[in-house]
């Protein structure tokens, strides 16, 4: 059908007369300015965290696993909007990057079966296969391979949404894997050991993603399930907004030994356990609101 | 009428090669990008379009202090040396590929969590009369724990 259009417009639909070499030159100055047009076009990603970029962080931080903060995977069988479902795949594979990296072995592959059930009812082709879950069970004590294949799902999720134009079911993935994990990291804070926690400090780390996560729904502006969501995270916002950051000029630093640029800077932070509590509930209500 | 029908040829051929080129695309991001991660862990997100010759690409992301970070920057064969930089909150430029011979990866580790920007670019072979050569250009993050 295409190639019958094409080949009716390069004919110009006469029978295929042969076009004027002005009408040529005509042309070539429109490919030109169609070049141009796609010169100026410039490409901006947003990237949040990954999932298990934030589960990551999560265990760095000291924090100890807690099954009961994950999203149960029997409550799969509740998720049937696109909405709903793309929410969940981002929530699952933060549960199932959480339970890798605690080597948690049979809620691993539990939770990666959810996520498999939301990416198939997403349409998503070939993001997590039978075999993927085989390779999963037979390297269940090598977390080196687990993460790969973690991470290859993940890949393999975003990539197809975003190459079949599904920008914003994309996008959702990605808010409610970051969500899972700001969610799972509030609610390990230890109130009283605020003061110093590296888990706090983390947790203050994320309003510095707050922006890149509301301009990446921004690009989806005008679907209904991305403008909810943008109430939400406005909501979210609106609580980091009080926290205050400041940070000294950065210094580039190569490091001969370790063949690594140190970016040096001081940072100074101010999160007051009201604050916190604000932020704790906030991401609650948001959370509860992707997996009820 | 002559502009309609070129704006429809253009629309139809960009619809029937998006499929085609994002596949080409991300099969290329798989095969020549991320192997360049190595030892460090792919975070999973996945960063590839197809840029023209002169085209710029720009990319956000928060980078945190307990992590160690490579990133991968590579296009297709037929395009120029692909030139990137990254800049802080400040502007201020960080790292340039184009001083290090156009490396395509960069590790770095920061002393406190930061937000910075990635600036891509296709560098322009400057033959006038041909058409600029486009090609897909894949960027990927590798994360490990600091030592």
């Amino acid at each position: 059908m295409v190639l019958i259009l094409v080949a009716c417009l390069f004919a110009g639909c006469k029978g295929g007369k042969k076009a004027p070499q002005e009408d040529l030159e005509v042309e070539i100055k429109d490919n030109a300015e169609i070049l141009q047009d796609i010169k100026q076009a410039e490409r901006i990603f947003q990237a949040l965290p990954s999932p298990l970029e934030s589960a990551m962080l999560i265990k760095s931080a000291g924090a100890r696993f807690e099954e009961k903060l994950l999203n149960p995977v029997s409550n799969v069988k509740n998720y049937v909007t696109n909405k709903a479902m793309a929410l969940n795949l981002g929530v699952y594979t933060c549960d199932l990057s959480f339970a890798s990296l605690y080597e948690q072995t049979q809620l691993l592959i539990d939770y990666m079966n959810a996520a498999k059930k939301m990416a198939d009812g997403l349409g998503i082709l070939k993001a997590i296969e039978q075999e993927d879950i085989d390779k999963l069970e037979e390297n269940i004590n090598n977390s080196e391979v687990i993460m790969d294949i973690v991470s290859q799902t993940f890949m393999n999720s975003n990539s197809y949404l975003e190459d079949n134009g599904q920008p914003a079911t994309a996008a959702m993935v990605l808010v409610g894997g970051w969500i899972e994990g700001l969610y799972i990291s509030t609610q390990l804070v230890d109130m009283n050991d605020f003061n110093g926690n590296k888990l706090v400090g983390r947790i203050i780390d994320q309003k510095l993603s707050i922006d890149i996560l509301l301009n990446l729904l921004n690009s989806s502006k005008g679907n209904p399930a991305v403008d909810a969501l943008m109430v939400q995270v406005g909501k979210l916002k609106a609580v980091f907004d009080k926290i205050k950051i400041d940070t000294t000029p950065v210094r580039p630093e190569y490091d001969q030994t370790s063949k690594t640029t140190v970016l040096k800077s001081e940072i100074k932070t101010d999160m007051t356990k009201e604050v916190f509590l604000e932020l704790s509930k906030t991401v609650m209500e948001i959370r509860n609101s992707f997996v009820i | 009428m002559r502009s309609v029908k070129i704006i429809l040829l253009v629309a139809i051929f960009v619809i029937a090669q998006n499929g085609y080129v994002n596949a080409q695309c991300k099969a290329f991001a798989k095969r020549d990008c991320l192997p360049e991660l190595a030892n460090y862990t792919h975070d999973g997100n996945y960063h590839a379009a197809v840029l023209v010759e002169g085209e710029e690409a720009e990319l956000y992301k928060t980078f945190y202090s307990d992590m160690e970070y490579r990133v991968a920057i590579v296009g297709e064969e037929k395009l120029p040396d692909i030139e990137f930089r990254v800049i802080d909150a400040n502007k201020n430029v960080l790292y340039s590929n184009k001083e290090k011979d156009f490396a395509k990866t960069w590790d770095f580790k920061l002393q406190s969590s930061q937000q910075l920007k990635l600036v891509v670019r296709v560098p322009s072979l400057n033959q006038s009369g041909q058409v600029p050569t486009s090609g897909c250009v894949a960027i990927m993050f590798g994360f490990k724990l600091k030592k």
